[in-house]
């Protein structure tokens, strides 16, 4: 496959409408194909995690970003990621008392352009690949988190707010058998 | 009873896909049997709208049929989708206007993934954009 004259370190870019309408395509057809919202949601959940596991090598390469010393840089780097690949400003609000949990608000969703929920969908995540991408990037850096929409503009609220809790880090486990 | 419209955008087979009347705040509500005789009317029209829409490149059509005091008016959009207008008073500029507008409303809707094409519109906020250029562009 021809990768044209990408030079390295280059991004490829695709218009944002391509972007939206694809996306839209596609959840509207798995809602056809198992017509069930919450399977739905579970679908897109794995689509996000599969894509998170990749785009963190991408991330990692093109961004350099470093070590992350605690959750507020881990944060940071997210925040930088929604820049570099949705070309969208995200702001980090919201930390707990313990400082485990931050929510990331977005006021324009590029995914969600043009969409209007039908009432029939209203438990809908539309954009649940991107609960999903977080958590599968964190994973493979070491970091459990659970990520879940605490608000979403397709459902009525002002703004979409995607809430990240931190629960372990990981360990590499040592293969059973292997001592 | 000048100043009554009657809107109506019809998909492919031929069913209405939204419909929606305007009249003068100052009158009183129609009788039913006239919903009726408008969507008759309207379907009457499409036939000619048909013709007519093959003769030229624009999309407005203007006055394509009249029925006693009603004239009917026509935009066709470039998928074919027909939108009609009766009204009882010539109001060329205004419904032209209301006709790109309800175009743009249009395009937008369809961009919707959840919409399926030539099927009924059922959006709120497609209703009331309705409502607001109707205002504006007809009995404003």
């Amino acid at each position: 496959m021809s990768r044209g004259a990408l030079k390295a370190g280059e991004q490829k870019k695709v218009s944002g409408e391509l972007l939206s309408l694809t996306y839209g395509s596609l959840v509207a057809q798995l809602v056809r194909d198992y017509e069930n919202v919450d399977e739905v949601n579970r679908q897109l959940d794995r689509l996000g995690h599969n894509l998170g596991v990749r785009l963190i090598e991408d991330f990692l390469a093109r961004a350099n970003p470093g070590r992350c010393h605690d959750l507020r840089d881990t944060a940071d780097k997210i925040q930088q990621a929604f820049k570099l690949y949705l070309n969208v400003n995200v702001t980090i609000g919201s930390w707990s008392p313990a400082g485990d949990e931050f929510s990331i608000l977005m006021d324009q969703n590029p995914l969600a352009e043009f969409v209007e929920l039908p009432d029939s969908y209203s438990n809908l995540r539309y954009s649940n690949i991107l609960a999903g991408a977080i958590r599968g990037a964190c994973e493979m850096v070491q970091v459990e988190v659970l990520v879940a929409f605490a608000a979403d503009h397709l459902k009525g609220d002002n703004n979409t707010e995607i809430r990240v809790k931190f629960v372990k880090r990981l360990e590499d486990a040592i293969p059973a058998g292997e001592d | 009873m000048t100043g009554n419209y009657y809107f109506a955008i019809v998909g492919h087979q031929d069913n209405p896909l939204f419909e929606m009347e305007f009249s003068p705040s100052n009158k009183e509500p129609k009788k039913e049997e006239h919903r009726h005789l408008n969507q008759f009317i309207a379907h009457a029209a499409l036939d000619l709208l048909d013709e007519s829409m093959w003769t030229g490149t624009n999309m407005y059509l203007k006055i394509v049929d009249k029925f006693n005091e009603w004239y009917v008016s026509a935009f066709v959009t470039a998928g074919r989708i027909r939108m009609v207008c009766l009204h009882d008073v010539k109001n060329e500029d205004g419904i032209h206007k209301f006709f790109v507008e309800m175009y743009e409303t249009y395009i937008k809707h369809s961009m919707n993934p959840f919409y399926e094409p030539n099927t009924p519109i059922n959006s709120p906020a497609f209703e009331k954009k309705a409502l607001i250029y109707g205002r504006k562009y007809l009995t404003g």
